[in-house]
């Protein structure tokens, strides 16, 4: 249990860019939420995205998994460039968590997880009435692989709950769980950690920890200071839609400017709890 | 569904306060059960009405006729569950079940009394068994008053030996059939209204004696015998009817409609598109059919056998789907019930002008195609009568047979698509559509499947429907028709099997049994309090 300390950067981190997002802008008529905002994240590295409510970290989220078409920049993965449709996001390898819980409420915990896997199966519907050896053994595979997120998650338990019967921070789990069943290169978590008590909210960064650790990279966007300087590798501040500082858990955790941000020193700065 | 929701805490007192009222009413509910139920038994063997003409004739001692035996049918459940609340099963809540005959039996005896006094003319018209069931229903009444406070909780449930659970499903599948075939059997509109009071009466006791989710757990042990004595019964069904075809074409109505509902179940209750237009796809099925089909007036020369006309229903409708759905499914919600609604009417009217002066003649306008003859499958003619086993299978009993078959296919494809990556898609889709677009699912495309599969079914049950029909004009597919199949679904419980088959056969049957037996001014008021 030695997680509360500040990591060191994971094993790889830095050796392949997975994720790049290069200039990218998004503005809703007059209004820029996204300016001009660019970031790469390596395979096995933990960034995290801050910034004070209303900064545009959900709707940089929604640019990157093709929810949004950005008036400007592109988003790579691993070299190619993607369309901006989620459907072919989610293909590519980038798997998401709402900020607001949205799973399937009237499925049970293992078929939210089994849904995850759809787009990585191929079954269609004269298959599914026919049920050919093939369809079977496509079908208890998926089945297989989402108990076995369900485990990996610590849900191992209620895969037959429905959905909206589990307590919130399974929840939230389950949401992890139902994203990785994409089999995502990297996985974006819109706080994953909001409503949590402290000790789920240091479950959930055991459990990132693991995702981690397996290979995959992550982005986490939190307004828990604690846990994101815990967690991250490296941190971004977003500020009305820019970055304002970028690097380490230290260096911006530090930064004078972030603490304006937050805090306020001047007029407009919004009030935000840390 | 989950037992989780159910945290039973109780603190000591609370026990104890419960053990206090056990014994204090223990003994006095059983008791009053019993009473009223054995008044009930026996006012079934007394007079009930000096009147001999009125539903049916319950004026004869010693000879229970009609709701002379519903009310000794409900008196032995009294009984019965007066006993088991003495015995007190674990698994079992005899006290709700009680609770709920009082209920019924009341509402019984009064409805039973007050359409005797308003027929005969005056209550004194009510012979002495009225009263003493009056007494016994009151008894009963009480006995569930006093009940109503055992709450056991059912935690489990007794496993049987597997003989003895195939037992009681066959018995409850009889039990269904029997009735089933005694509810369309009888002619009196009144004595139907009571009959269904007294079968809503056990129906609830049952349920809420928890003998309902009993059969539920059996049936889930035994999930394959319970489908095929259900369709053994399906089955059986015209062979009951004693050569009438009265109820047959009920009943082969009720299978084109929940058959149709079915294939709605799909767009609705699994993808959650709300399709107010669906009727169409049925139309176009039908049109195709009788297009197709043999009769004089049909437009088309090609007459192809049967089988390849229902293949070109299914693909004629599923591409009417995808014409349609494409453009439709960018929008949802209201929006889709809206455009939907639009196009079911287009559909109408489209038909209704394809007459040869405004459009090629395809349909025959106004007038539509009579005169389609019956299906004929290698020399079966579905038009005769046949025999089997001594008894006489009339027209409409062959459609039932072939609709059966339609429809246990309509469920196959139902089930095995609910069950599989694109139901789970579907099922997302109507749950959250941006979050399953977000985990893969291609939104677009499987609400199009849906179109299409749905629209395939209906189009399916359409080809059928206008050999069975005879006839096929535009003014059979109006809104209305629509808005019962959507109503049939929502009633029967979206996305499931079991609940659209008996919505549909409840607003199928219901206004029909009402409707067509002629009493005067007292159907509308019936059906609802029955309902």
């Amino acid at each position: 249990m030695t997680v509360t300390e500040p990591t060191t950067a994971g094993p790889e981190a830095g050796t392949r860019v997975v994720l790049e997002a290069a200039n990218v802008t998004m503005r809703f008529g007059g209004l820029t939420a996204v300016g001009d905002v660019s970031m790469k994240v390596h395979d096995g590295e933990i960034v995290g995205l801050i910034g004070p409510n209303g900064a545009g970290k959900t709707t940089f989220f929604n640019c990157l998994t093709g929810m949004y078409v950005p008036t400007e920049g592109r988003v790579t993965l691993a070299g190619e460039q993607l369309p901006p449709k989620p459907l072919k996001v989610v293909r590519a390898g980038m798997a998401r968590t709402f900020q607001n819980i949205r799973l399937f409420g009237n499925m049970t915990a293992l078929e939210n997880v089994m849904v995850g896997r759809y787009c990585r199966t191929s079954s269609m519907a004269l298959t599914s009435i026919l049920r050919g050896p093939k369809f079977r053994r496509e079908e208890s595979a998926t089945r297989e692989r989402a108990q076995e997120l369900l485990e990996y998650v610590g849900l191992g338990n209620s895969t037959e709950l429905l959905a909206r019967n589990l307590p919130y921070g399974d929840q939230r789990r389950l949401e992890i769980a139902r994203a990785l069943a994409t089999d995502p290169q990297i996985l974006l978590l819109d706080e994953p950690t909001a409503g949590m008590n402290p000790k789920e909210t240091e479950e959930t960064m055991h459990l990132i920890f693991k995702i981690r650790d397996s290979g995959l990279a992550v982005v986490v966007i939190e307004h828990d200071m604690r846990f994101i300087f815990n967690l991250c590798d490296r941190v971004l501040c977003l500020v009305r839609g820019q970055v304002l500082v970028q690097g380490t858990p230290g260096e911006v955790q530090s930064d004078p400017r972030v603490i304006e941000a937050y805090i306020g020193g001047d007029d407009d700065a919004e009030e935000e709890d840390a | 569904m989950s037992t989780t929701t159910l945290p039973e805490v109780l603190d000591t007192s609370e026990l104890s306060r419960r053990d206090q009222m056990r014994a204090r009413y223990g003994t006095l509910a059983p008791l009053l059960a019993i009473g009223g139920g054995v008044l009930l038994l026996l006012s079934g063997l007394l007079s009930w009405s000096y009147d001999d003409r009125i539903l049916g004739d319950i004026s004869i001692r010693f000879f229970p006729a009609g709701i002379q035996i519903y009310a000794m049918v409900i008196g032995v459940v009294a009984i019965a569950l007066g006993a088991l609340l003495r015995v007190r099963p674990a698994w079992l809540n005899p006290g709700r079940g009680l609770a709920a005959v009082g209920w019924g039996s009341m509402v019984f005896v009064v409805v039973a009394l007050v359409t005797i006094s308003r027929q005969a003319g005056g209550s004194v018209n009510i012979n002495e068994g009225g009263w003493v069931a009056l007494l016994g229903a009151l008894l009963v009444f009480a006995a569930g008053w006093v009940a109503r406070r055992f709450e056991l909780d059912v935690r489990s449930w007794p496993r049987l030996p597997g003989w003895a659970e195939i037992l009681i499903i066959v018995v409850m599948m009889a039990v269904l059939l029997f009735t089933t075939a005694y509810t369309l059997g009888l002619d009196d509109s009144w004595t139907f209204v009571c009959l269904l009071v007294a079968l809503l009466t056990i129906a609830v006791a049952l349920v809420g004696s928890g003998f309902g989710e009993y059969i539920g757990f059996v049936g889930a042990n035994n999930r394959r015998v319970l489908l095929l004595s259900a369709l053994l019964v399906a089955f059986l069904f015209p062979f009951t009817q004693d050569g009438s075809d009265a109820n047959m074409s009920i009943a082969t109505q009720i299978l084109i409609f929940a058959a149709t509902a079915l294939g709605l179940n799909i767009v609705v209750g699994l993808a959650g598109l709300l399709d107010l237009g669906y009727i169409a796809f049925l139309g176009t099925g039908a049109y195709v059919g009788a297009m197709l089909s043999q009769s004089t007036f049909a437009t088309i020369g090609w007459k192809p056998p049967f089988i390849i006309v229902m293949l070109c229903g299914m693909a004629v409708a599923s591409t009417f789907g995808l014409i349609i759905g494409s453009p439709t499914l960018r929008v949802s919600g209201d929006y889709l019930a809206i455009v939907t609604l639009g196009f079911g009417e287009i559909f109408r009217l489209a038909m209704f002008n394809l007459d040869g002066t405004n459009g090629p003649d395809l349909t025959n306008g106004p007038n539509g195609i009579p005169a389609i003859p019956d299906l004929n499958f290698f020399g079966f003619d579905f038009g005769k009568v046949h025999t089997v086993a001594g008894i006489p299978l009339g027209r409409f009993s062959n459609y039932y047979f072939l609709l059966l078959l339609l429809i246990a296919f309509v469920i196959l494809v139902f089930s095995r698509l609910n069950d599989s990556r694109i139901g789970r898609g579907w099922v997302a889709i109507r749950e959250d559509e941006r979050a399953a677009e977000a985990m893969g699912v291609n939104v677009f495309g499987l609400k199009l499947l849906a179109f299409a599969v749905g629209a395939a079914l209906a189009g399916l049950a359409g080809t059928i429907k206008a050999h069975q029909d005879t006839s096929v004009t535009p003014d059979q597919y109006i809104f209305l028709e629509s808005a019962f199949l959507l109503a049939a679904v929502v009633l029967g419980g979206m996305g499931t099997v079991a609940g659209v088959l008996v919505g549909a056969t409840i607003l199928k049957l219901l206004p029909r049994s009402c409707v067509t037996r002629p009493t005067t001014g007292c159907c509308s008021s019936g059906c609802s309090s029955s309902s």
